[in-house]
């Protein structure tokens, strides 16, 4: 994972509550074992019609929105499936950094393991950044994870609140399952203290 | 938390941090890792990368269920074949036991964990699948988990977990004739809506849960996610220890006994404090239909399609828009006009034996409605053999169902059953999102009778009424 401290890019809006991951990535796209190549994928029964030709009412259709590495979303953004895909293409895609008033748990938990940066900000908040996006047409917003600031199109600032533990993950760009097995004298002793309820997944 | 009164949800927790300093999120250990084809290839991809093992292979399972074919027939998707070889080849490189397709063991991921007795009371169940959550019906903590976390499962047994809020959804009174846990599940979905349980564990109470089946608890506890809750749970009672008993991975003997004392254990103290509290009186749920693209816009089968402008909030009403142009729906039409043109009875919500036979006893003696297509998926191969031994697959074949063989099959169109573009499924699946059963697909999410109902008559039909059918 690549660490994220500080990004100053283009904005993109998709303003509607509870986008699932199923339209986030479809589940045709699901078959591939990589874990690379889904930005092609994305939003794609949305983005694109059956020929294939971009839907010109579609958010990321807008041509403001073209290079944006920040996305403003709705409440409830990621819902459903847990497929880890759905912040995989956001990625590929070019997205960094996503902003809404509430994510779902297990899509967050995903976007930290993918380096995205989840942001929640209050629903008004939310909504005055995003008009003030669409005012001011393919400006940019600087989203400072060292410090919890966001900085407006207006150059006005904005503070978040993110989970200390999960920030320096991101800003260091760590690998928790070596630091989980730092701690394989914790994990061997809770093994012997704890016999399995089972004695095997292998089935006579 | 007051004192040292417990939830059921603190209670498991408990027994299994395995390591927790302040500023950091807490160390869980994992009893059991169910996989799947999907979620799990660039996980065993990781560990190669890094030249890791699997911890505990003993402590893992997996089998093939979303991208199999149901027609009996070999997988001739070449994406879909190399994935399914994928598993084949990293269970075989890592030493996991694999219920492949025609072990006999093989299906839906959430039906084979607790049929074969590996899904016990107070254990920790993880699965790179959200509806992991269907575990929860026997008193365990079980969650989904995305791809890099089904890694560190793999690497370490553990999961590091901000431990989630906890939240009781307490079910009063008692069901009406022809009400089932599906109308329950998808009635508290429209009252709690689909973000309502997000950070919590839900923890279902009340004394309607004690006179449904093991097959309608799973029921609940699956939906849980939808609505947006991190894990669903029920308390084991003897319901639960009479279905585990003899099953191949269950204990026996001298330590079925000393299981069934620490599982009776398993309960939240009568003044055990949640951070929130529901209550839902089950008498006034009619049977269910969905009507919109999530799971929570729900109606009652005797009410309409509401309108846009009954809903207040603005982002509501535009979702409410959306989705019934999706649906292909106009506001104050009566639910049981809706005609259907396929009809679906599977998925990890609702392809156990229980649902099948409460599907049979609709259908027997009838017919599926002309122009309806009409299909049973057996959640695993268990239970298509169980159903076979009781002639449910004959009042299905009669009626003119397909009978399939086991898999996720119509719930999510990854395998070739799916919902053409514009027609319109009963399904008792899970999810109504667009294009979940197909592109363009318009899915009614139902129980098993009300399913077996439309099929018979080609339109949603009130289940407390089954006259009307004739």
């Amino acid at each position: 994972m690549r660490p994220f401290r500080k990004l100053t890019a283009r904005v993109a809006v998709i303003d509607r509550a509870d986008v699932d991951t199923d339209q986030i990535i479809p589940k045709q796209f699901l078959k591939r074992i990589e874990r690379t190549g889904y930005g092609q994928y994305l939003f794609f029964d949305w983005r694109l019609d059956e020929n294939g030709d971009p839907r010109p009412g579609f958010e990321l259709n807008n041509p403001a929105y073209e290079g944006a590495k920040i996305l403003f979303a709705g409440r409830n953004f990621g819902c459903g499936s847990s497929r880890e895909h759905a912040p995989w293409a956001l990625q590929d895609y070019g997205f960094d950094v996503l902003i809404a008033p509430s994510f779902a748990d297990i899509f967050r938990n995903n976007c930290i393991q993918t380096g995205i940066v989840p942001i929640v900000l209050p629903d008004g908040q939310v909504r005055s950044l995003m008009d003030e996006v669409d005012r001011a047409e393919g400006a940019e917003m600087t989203v400072d994870l060292e410090s919890c600031t966001i900085t407006a199109p207006s150059g006005a600032t904005v503070e978040f609140d993110f989970d200390p533990f999960q920030r320096a993950c991101l800003l260091e760009g760590l690998d928790d399952i070596a630091r989980a097995l730092g701690h394989e004298d914790a994990i061997a002793a809770f093994e012997a203290g704890h016999p399995s309820p089972i004695a095997t997944t292998a089935l006579p | 938390m007051t004192g040292m009164s417990k939830t059921l949800f603190d209670r498991i927790w408990d027994a299994h941090v395995v390591r927790d300093e302040p500023g950091e999120p807490a160390l869980i250990y994992i009893d059991l890792h169910l996989i799947h084809e999907v979620s799990s290839p660039q996980a065993f991809e990781g560990l190669r990368l890094n030249e890791r093992r699997v911890r505990r292979p003993d402590l893992s399972v997996a089998t093939m269920d979303h991208n199999v074919p149901t027609d009996g027939g070999p997988v001739t998707d070449p994406l879909a074949r190399r994935q399914l070889e994928a598993l084949r080849a990293n269970c075989e490189e890592f030493g996991v036991p694999l219920y492949a397709t025609g072990s006999g063991r093989e299906g839906i991921v959430h039906v084979i964990g607790p049929e074969l007795g590996l899904t016990q009371p107070g254990m920790t169940i993880v699965c790179g699948d959200s509806h992991t959550s269907t575990h929860g019906a026997f008193g365990t903590l079980a969650f989904g988990i995305g791809t890099s976390e089904v890694e560190h499962v793999l690497a370490t047994q553990c999961l590091p977990q901000a431990k989630p809020r906890s939240m009781r959804v307490l079910l009063r009174g008692t069901l009406q004739p022809g009400v089932t846990a599906k109308d329950v599940i998808l009635g508290a979905i429209g009252r709690i809506g689909v973000s309502g349980g997000t950070g919590h564990v839900i923890e279902y109470a009340g004394d309607v849960l004690r006179d449904l089946s093991m097959e309608g608890r799973m029921t609940i506890c699956n939906m849980s996610i939808e609505a947006g809750a991190r894990a669903g749970m029920i308390a084991p009672d003897d319901v639960t220890f009479s279905y585990l008993e003899g099953r191949p991975a269950a204990p026996r003997g001298a330590a079925w006994e000393r299981a069934l004392d620490a599982w009776s254990e398993l309960r939240s103290d009568p003044d055990a404090v949640f951070d929130r509290e529901v209550e839902i009186d089950v008498g006034e749920i009619s049977p269910q239909v969905t009507w919109g693209t999530n799971p929570g816009m729900v109606a009652p089968v005797d009410s309409v399609v509401p309108s846009p402008s009954d809903f207040a909030d603005p982002e509501r009403r535009e979702s409410v828009e959306r989705a019934l142009a999706y649906m292909g729906l106009e506001p104050g039409t009566p639910i049981s006009d809706i005609n259907v043109d396929r009809v679906f009875i599977g998925s990890c919500t609702n392809a156990r034996i229980e649902d099948l036979r409460v599907a049979a006893a609709i259908v027997a003696g009838r017919h599926v409605s002309d122009g309806v297509r009409a299909m049973v998926v057996p959640g695993s191969a268990a239970v298509r053999r169980q159903a076979e031994e009781e002639g449910i697959n004959r009042i299905f074949e009669e009626a003119g169902f397909e009978w399939r063989q086991a898999g996720c099959s119509m719930c999510l169109g990854m395998n070739p059953d799916v919902v053409q573009p514009g027609e319109r499924c009963a399904s008792t699946s899970n999810r109504n999102f667009e294009g979940r059963q197909g592109r363009g697909a318009r899915t009614h999410l139902v129980s098993p009778a009300m399913a077996a109902a439309a099929a018979i008559a080609g339109h949603f039909v009130d289940t407390r009424e089954l006259a009307a059918l004739e």
